[in-house]
C-alpha cells in the first residue's frame, strides 16, 4: 500500500485539497475495477428482485451508463449530464412499470458496492478509509439524491401531462348545425367535471351562438342526486344564457336512479337518443332534412 | 345612474350600462312601467351584458318587470346574462322562471318578433 507511508497525520476533515485528490483517486480506482464492479452491481440488483420488468442484458447495459455517468460526477463534481440521462432513462422505463423504490433501490446498490469496494481497498488503514469515505459519501448521496429526485420529477410530469390531456377531452363542445351544439358526456361525471362541463357549455353557447343544445349522456354509467342538480343547474344557466338544452340517452339504470331518488327533472327536455335529440333540436330552429330524392320528386 | 331606455319600432330596450343599485332597479321598473303604456309597446329588451353581478333583488325585480310589462300587454325578454353570472345565479337558485332570455340584442329582437307573430297568427 502506497497511500500509508505518504498521508499526512489524520486529519478530522480532510481539506478541500486532499478531498479532491481523494476523489480523483476514488475515480481512477471506480476506472480500473469498472467491470467486476459494473457485474457485481447487476448482479445484486437481479439478486434483490429490482427492476424486473426490464431483462438482464437491459440491466446490465444501463448500469453501464449509469456507473460511467456516477464516475463522471465524482470526477467533475457536475451533475447536470446526470440529471439529462436520469430524465431520459425515467422516460423510457416509466410506460414499462418502473417504480419509484426500484429505481431508489438501485442507486442505493451501486452506492453501496462501491462503498464495499472501497472497504476492502483500504482495510489496512483506518484513517484513510475515513478521509477516502469522507469524500465519497456527499457525493454518493448527491447522486442517488439527483436520480430518485429526477425519476419523481418524470413521473409528475407525465400525470400533469395526461390529467391535462384527460380534462381537455373529457367535455367537447361541438358544433353540428349553424346554432345547434352538442355535448356528448362519456364517462363518470364528478363534481369537479360537473363544473367544468357547464362552463364549456355556455362558453360554447356564448361563442358559437348557439340556440340548442344537445347533451347526450349514453356514455354516462351511473349518475348521483348532487350530480343530477349540478346538470338541472346546467340546463337553467343555459337557459338564461338563451340556449335550450336537450338532455339524451339517459340508460334505464339512471333512468330508474332519478325516479328513485325523485330529482326535479321537469324542466329538462329529455329525448331517448341522440338521432331523436338532434332531429328535435333541428325542428326547434326550423331545419328539415329532406332525402335528396324527394327534393328532386317535389320539383317535378 | 339611470338606465336609458330607447324605442325601436314597437319594443322598448333598456340598456343597463353599468352597475345598479337597488334604488335604481327600482326606477328602471316603474320607467318601463309607466313608458311601455305611453308607447303602446309589445316587447321590452333588458340588456344586462354589462353586469357582472345579479343578486336575488336584481333577479327579482327583473322578474317584477316582466310580470308587470306582461299586464300591461308587452313580453319582456332579458338578454346577454354572462355565462359567470348564469352559473352563479342558478348556484343560488335564481333561475328567473317564466322569463323569456336570448343570447344578445340581436337574439332578443328576433324572439320577440317570433312571438309576436304567434299572437297574431293565433288571432
Amino acid at each position: 500500500m502506497p497511500h500509508t507511508t505518504a498521508m499526512p497525520p489524520p486529519l478530522v476533515q480532510a481539506s478541500p485539497e486532499t478531498a479532491t485528490a481523494l476523489l480523483r483517486e476514488l475515480v481512477s480506482i471506480l476506472r480500473e475495477s469498472r467491470t467486476e464492479l459494473r457485474e457485481e452491481w447487476a448482479r445484486r440488483i437481479t439478486e434483490s428482485r429490482l427492476l424486473m420488468a426490464m431483462t438482464r442484458e437491459e440491466i446490465f447495459a444501463e448500469a453501464t451508463t449509469v456507473y460511467d455517468n456516477y464516475v463522471a460526477v465524482l470526477e467533475t463534481g457536475s451533475v447536470e449530464a446526470l440529471q439529462a440521462y436520469a430524465r431520459d432513462l425515467s422516460e423510457r422505463i416509466i410506460p414499462r412499470g418502473v417504480e419509484t423504490q426500484e429505481v431508489l433501490g438501485v442507486v442505493l446498490l451501486l452506492r453501496d458496492v462501491l462503498a464495499r469496494s472501497l472497504f476492502k481497498k483500504y482495510q489496512l488503514d483506518f484513517d484513510l478509509l475515513n478521509r477516502v469515505l469522507d469524500a465519497y459519501e456527499p457525493a454518493a448521496n448527491r447522486i442517488a439524491n439527483t436520480v430518485a429526485v429526477g425519476f419523481v420529477q418524470e413521473r409528475e410530469r407525465i400525470i400533469r401531462q395526461q390529467q391535462e390531456a384527460i380534462r381537455e377531452l373529457s367535455t367537447p363542445v361541438l358544433r353540428v348545425r349553424e346554432r345547434l351544439l352538442i355535448l356528448p358526456i362519456i364517462g363518470l361525471i364528478d363534481p369537479q367535471r360537473a363544473r367544468q362541463l357547464t362552463e364549456q357549455l355556455l362558453r360554447g353557447i356564448r361563442e358559437n351562438r348557439g340556440k340548442v343544445a344537445v347533451m347526450d349522456i349514453t356514455g354516462v354509467p351511473s349518475i348521483d342526486s348532487a350530480i343530477a342538480n349540478r346538470l338541472v343547474q346546467t340546463v337553467e344557466a343555459a337557459r338564461l344564457l338563451g340556449a335550450t338544452v336537450i338532455v339524451t340517452g339517459l340508460s334505464p339504470e339512471i333512468a330508474q336512479t332519478l325516479v328513485t331518488i325523485g330529482v326535479d327533472l321537469s324542466k329538462m327536455n329529455t329525448v331517448g337518443d341522440l338521432q331523436g335529440g338532434i332531429e328535435l333540436a333541428e325542428r326547434v330552429l326550423g331545419y328539415k332534412v329532406i332525402p335528396v330524392e324527394e327534393v328532386a320528386a317535389r320539383t317535378h | 345612474m339611470a338606465v336609458p331606455i330607447l324605442k325601436q319600432r314597437h319594443h322598448l330596450i333598456a340598456s343597463i350600462q353599468s352597475a345598479l343599485s337597488d334604488q335604481d332597479l327600482l326606477g328602471l321598473r316603474d320607467d318601463l312601467a309607466r313608458l311601455v303604456g305611453q308607447h303602446r309597446a309589445l316587447g321590452v329588451i333588458i340588456d344586462v351584458t354589462a353586469l357582472d353581478v345579479l343578486d336575488s333583488f336584481a333577479t327579482r325585480t327583473l322578474r317584477a318587470i316582466a310580470y308587470m310589462t306582461k299586464l300591461r300587454g308587452a313580453e319582456t325578454v332579458i338578454v346577454g346574462i354572462q355565462p359567470d353570472v348564469a352559473t352563479a345565479m342558478v348556484q343560488l337558485g335564481l333561475t328567473l322562471e317564466d322569463v323569456l332570455t336570448a343570447l344578445d340584442l340581436e337574439e332578443g329582437l328576433a324572439l320577440l318578433d317570433q312571438r309576436l307573430e304567434e299572437r297574431h297568427g293565433s288571432q
